[in-house]
């Protein structure tokens, strides 16, 4: 297994360095510049200014550079905040985004499995055909959507919790139900399509037949081959999250990663995009490792190093 | 497919219902915009940011615009870019899929690598980096999309080939000398294009979620063009005086999610029953 994981680690560093050279060549072949303002700077200016941020290279020596700096743990500075860098913009952005991001995805994947769980374990009852409905509602209702309307009825007009900002576990709150509750549903459904076909499956039939109490087929049997799936998932759904979570940090005006992105790729600010994205990409590959490391530890039917 | 979509109608009056719907959604789309008196830039100076009315059932935003003919521009703009979307991955997936499970051996094994490896990386994930690069022209961008959301549909060919490739009619074209080309192009792809095509329609929300939360974070379609997610980020600044800013097109972006997810749900049910009923019996 260790050197299954290893071989999985290094994969993905391969895969976060073509992520890191395709958005490198991707933003520069962008139309637009970072200097294109409002008014047209002095040519000289611009030159100068060009200069100074190693643009007027060519762009091979300014992606070798771009590396070396990465290399030592810099993303430079921001073309645009000019007194600040990219790493003191991502580390004022990235705890807001992994705070809203985690606790959506806690939320989603609790609630989302346990309700699946339940619905499947008695199918075709009245309290599954309700979670059914609920999560086809639920898939259909993008953070888009339900942001501003839970921020218009929790926020503006019963005043319960605050409209905006990020200074306390309340304000967490709602841009956390908004951003995961497709991902709730998308779990509650997934989970219930695999535990009602567990429950016809034969091994649970000779359970049902020994005559074991339901409570224990369900723990026992049931649930721990019916819940893989929804493990799997983990990965995908962390990953939409994290990069969903733009909508909320927009409406809620919370000073996240996902703002940054957004203000970096209008002002084409290349450093802030890149520096963005890269740490984006890497959270990402990171926890896809941990969910499959979680994964062969829980699947016994996997034998890894093949 | 008729076959398939007799049977996603029979399913229950649900999907029926919602079948109506997104007709109903599609034919406002194409009809709505140029129906309406009002055209989508055009200002009404004697009611701006108004509540519904006879004169505006929609109400007018903060520019004194229709929202009517805004909401179903949006419409016809968000779907016809959606489908822009699903056709460009559809028509890459599809042949896709085809080449690498007719085949077989070593290129079926060499392009489905590339397309595990492409799976490492999140569909939003390319979608942003996507952006970035083309975000000027949403059309561009939309064509770039489906260049990148191909993946599910060319696994579900692939497997789809792998089964039509062993038909008689195959062997019999084989053993009348039929070029391969011929034989992929006359007798595989139409005859997996039926489940190909239900296989796309599942690529169509996704699709449509991306150009409302593209354009809602303003890196998408721009003002004064009128798409789903450019009204629903202006209603939501507007939403403290002017509900129905906001509630218009919400409400047909969320109906015609919950209707396309349906009618998916349907079709790929129809699908797999009849996968079941055509599987050798033991």
């Amino acid at each position: 297994m260790a050197a299954y994981l290893a071989r999985r680690g290094a994969t993905s560093l391969m895969t976060l360095l073509a992520v890191i050279t395709v958005a490198f060549f991707l933003i520069r072949a962008a139309p637009g510049g970072p200097f294109d303002g409002e008014r047209r700077l002095p040519a000289q200016v611009e030159a100068n200014l060009r200069a100074a941020y190693h643009l007027d290279e060519p762009l091979i020596a300014q992606y070798g550079r771009y590396l070396w700096m990465l290399g030592r743990g810099d993303l430079g500075p921001s073309f645009r905040s000019k007194d600040f860098t990219v790493n003191e913009l991502i580390a004022s952005g990235l705890p807001v985004s992994l705070t809203v991001g985690g606790f959506a995805l806690a939320l989603a994947a609790g609630l989302g499995i346990a309700a699946g769980a339940v619905a499947g374990l008695r199918p075709g009852r009245r309290l599954d055909r309700g979670i059914t409905v609920a999560a086809a509602a639920g898939l259909a209702l993008p953070p888009i959507v339900v942001a501003p309307l839970l921020a218009l009825v929790f926020a503006v007009t019963l005043g319960w919790l605050p409209a905006g900002g990020f200074e306390s576990p309340r304000h967490v709150l709602l841009p956390a139900v908004a951003l995961a509750l497709p991902y709730l549903a998308a779990f509650a459904r997934l989970t219930r399509g695999e535990v009602a076909e567990a429950l016809a499956a034969p091994h649970v039939v000779t359970a049902r037949a020994k005559g074991l109490p339901a409570h224990r087929i369900a723990l026992r049997h049931v649930l721990p081959t019916a819940l893989l799936p929804a493990v799997s998932f983990l990965g995908p759904a962390a990953a939409a999250l994290l990069t969903g979570s733009m909508v909320v940090e927009e409406v809620f005006a919370l000073p996240g990663l996902g703002r940054h992105f957004v203000q970096g790729a209008l002002n084409r600010d290349y450093t802030l995009v890149l520096g963005t994205v890269i740490v984006y990409a890497t959270l990402i590959l990171a926890f896809n490792l941990a969910v499959d490391a979680l994964y062969t530890r829980l699947d016994p039917r996997i034998r890894l190093g093949r | 497919m008729r076959g398939l979509l007799r049977a996603a109608w029979a399913h229950s009056a649900w999907t029926r219902a919602c079948a109506a719907l997104l007709c109903a959604v599609v034919a406002l789309a194409v009809i709505a915009p140029d129906a309406s008196p009002w055209g989508v830039d055009e200002i009404d100076w004697d009611a701006i940011d108004r509540g519904p009315s006879a004169r505006h059932w929609f109400g007018t935003d903060s520019a004194g615009r229709d929202l009517l003919t805004r909401s179903w521009a949006g419409a016809r703009l968000s779907l016809s870019l959606a489908l822009l979307g699903t056709a460009v991955s559809a028509a890459i997936g599809i042949p896709y899929g085809a080449i690498a499970g007719y085949f077989g051996g070593r290129v079926d094994q060499a392009m489905m690598r590339a397309v595990d490896a492409t799976y490492a990386l999140p569909f939003v994930f390319l979608v942003i980096l996507l952006v970035v690069a083309f975000g000027r022209n949403v059309y561009l961008l939309f064509i770039a999309i489906g260049a990148v959301s191909w993946l599910d549909l060319a696994r579900i060919v692939r497997g789809q080939t792998l089964a039509v490739r062993n038909e008689l009619y195959v062997e019999a074209a084989r053993a009348l000398g039929a070029p391969r080309t011929t034989i992929l192009l006359r007798h595989v792809i139409p005859n997996l294009l039926g489940p190909a095509i239900v296989y796309a329609t599942l690529t169509l929300p996704g699709v449509i979620l991306a150009e409302s939360f593209i354009s809602f974070l303003g890196l998408g379609v721009q003002e004064p063009q009128a798409s789903w997610g450019v009204l629903i980020a202006d209603g939501a600044r507007e939403m403290q005086g002017s509900w129905w800013q906001l509630a218009f097109p919400a409400t047909l972006l969320a109906s015609t999610l919950l209707a396309v997810n349906t009618l998916g749900d349907a079709l790929r049910d129809a699908l797999n029953r009849r996968a079941t009923l055509a599987a050798p019996r033991e």
